[in-house]
């Protein structure tokens, strides 16, 4: 049974290969991390629920919104989901300007006018006329990130919008995340591996391990004083 | 001279032509391959690369039967006033079947080269599927597809056994090729290599081209 006030329920019961992802989330929290080692199926769960890949069964919902439900047999192709995703790699597209990349998914001038704000808060622009291979680590961070709160995404998928960047740049560019959650109020779903970002983006945690959820709190319980990355330094891209 | 820049100008130009005339299929059917899968795919791969095995004289005979009065759909043609055979549009359709397979592996593989994750994050931008085609996939697959055009092209200019078989060698539709064969059987040696140097040099510009686009022949 989904309560009404859930802001997220997801029921994702997909496999791929060897890799089973089984994955119940139902919660009210705004902001929730996912937590867990490489290849413990996060990204998988973003693509999920971005509509990139199809779960054999299950339900995805955001708000009152039904995105899919192998019950029904729903399953709203990704273009109409609303959903404003930032991959690992941000995927800008480098055959358009920043200004081309920015505006990619606004459909008509009201929604350009309300994307004036999400330029002011990222202060992207100065950057419009610029080409995406000009781009600092930072500038595309903030570029990607504008282009998915342009389209007044329903849900904000993150996946490790930070990763790429040393800690300087790090902590240049998390006021603007904090930004975008106080003054927009997007729901987002956050995936990283640093405690100390979580601590500052997310309100509640979600720690998968191979395919499961092997646990779930407010950030202060799931990490206590720990700093630092969760993981080892060695990087690979996500199932 | 006039021989020279008369078959050499009806040659480029009717490449040109097929040229044209093959790419919306040629990308379609590059873009399917790379990015479909569907019952009947390993046949429509196989049809595809068939021009590029098949004889050449095969493949014009193929075609004169075809396209001919009697043929399926020259009878068709026929019956709306469109000749086909022995005019300047068997030339174009020799060349643009011969040149096809040679677009649609590059095509292809400027399509494979595409990260899919371009074409996810449009569409949850809100692009439908023909917008992501159009705006992410084929800019970014278009150096793949500018070089199958010009391979497709260098094959047109080159080519002899189909266009020979659906055209013949009539005066005002002899191309390059059939014109170099039609000199070197009648013993006319130097007639035959001033065309020659004109093929080289159009087939050397072509690859070099192809080749600076970044796709391997």
């Amino acid at each position: 049974m989904v309560s009404k006030h859930s802001l997220l329920t997801l029921a994702i019961q997909l496999r791929q290969g060897g890799f089973s992802l089984d994955v119940s989330v139902e919660t009210e929290a705004q902001a929730v991390a996912i937590v867990g080692p490489s290849g413990s199926g996060k990204t998988t769960m973003l693509d999920a629920v971005a509509g990139l890949r199809r779960p054999d069964a299950g339900l995805i919902q955001v708000g009152q919104e039904i995105l899919f439900n192998s019950h029904s047999g729903t399953n709203l192709p990704s273009h109409e989901r609303r959903i404003g995703y930032v991959p690992q790699d941000l995927a800008l597209f480098p055959h358009l300007t920043v200004q081309q990349n920015v505006l990619y998914g606004v459909s008509n001038a009201a929604t350009e006018e309300h994307g004036r704000p999400v330029l002011q808060i990222l202060e992207i622009q100065e950057l419009l006329s610029r080409t995406i291979d000009s781009l600092s680590g930072g500038e595309r961070q903030r570029v990607a990130l504008a282009r998915a709160l342009m389209v007044r995404p329903r849900i904000l998928l993150l996946d490790e919008p930070l990763a790429a960047l040393d800690i300087a740049l790090r902590d240049r560019i998390l006021p603007y995340l904090e930004r975008v959650r106080e003054e927009l109020k997007t729901p987002m779903i956050y995936v990283s591996h640093v405690p100390d970002e979580i601590r500052q983006i997310a309100d509640w945690v979600i720690r998968l391990d191979a395919g499961q959820v092997v646990g779930s709190s407010v950030p202060a319980e799931a990490f206590g004083a720990e700093t630092g990355n969760l993981t080892s330094p060695t990087r690979r891209r996500e199932r | 001279m006039s021989e020279l820049l008369e078959v050499t100008g009806f040659t480029v130009l009717m490449a040109s032509v097929a040229t044209l005339v093959m790419l919306p299929p040629g990308i379609c059917v590059g873009w399917l391959l790379a990015r479909r899968q569907f019952y009947g795919r390993s046949v429509l791969e196989t049809v595809v690369t068939l021009p590029l095995v098949v004889p050449p004289v095969a493949t014009g005979l193929i075609l004169l039967k075809l396209l001919g009065r009697r043929g399926w759909l020259g009878g068709v043609m026929d019956s709306v006033g469109v000749d086909i055979v022995f005019t300047w549009k068997a030339v174009v359709v020799a060349m643009a079947v011969m040149g096809f397979p040679l677009l649609v592996r590059s095509a292809r593989a400027g399509f494979e080269a595409v990260d899919r994750r371009y074409e996810g994050v449009a569409a949850t931008l809100g692009a439908s599927p023909v917008k992501v085609f159009l705006t992410i996939s084929l800019p970014l697959a278009r150096r793949g597809i500018l070089a199958g055009a010009v391979l497709g092209f260098s094959r047109a200019i080159g080519e002899f056994g189909a266009t020979i078989m659906i055209a013949g060698s009539l005066p005002g539709s002899r191309t390059l090729s059939v014109a170099i064969y039609r000199h070197a059987e009648l013993g006319q040696d130097a007639a035959a290599a001033v065309l020659i140097i004109a093929a080289v040099a159009i087939g050397f510009v072509a690859v070099h081209v192809a080749n600076r686009l970044g796709v391997a022949t």
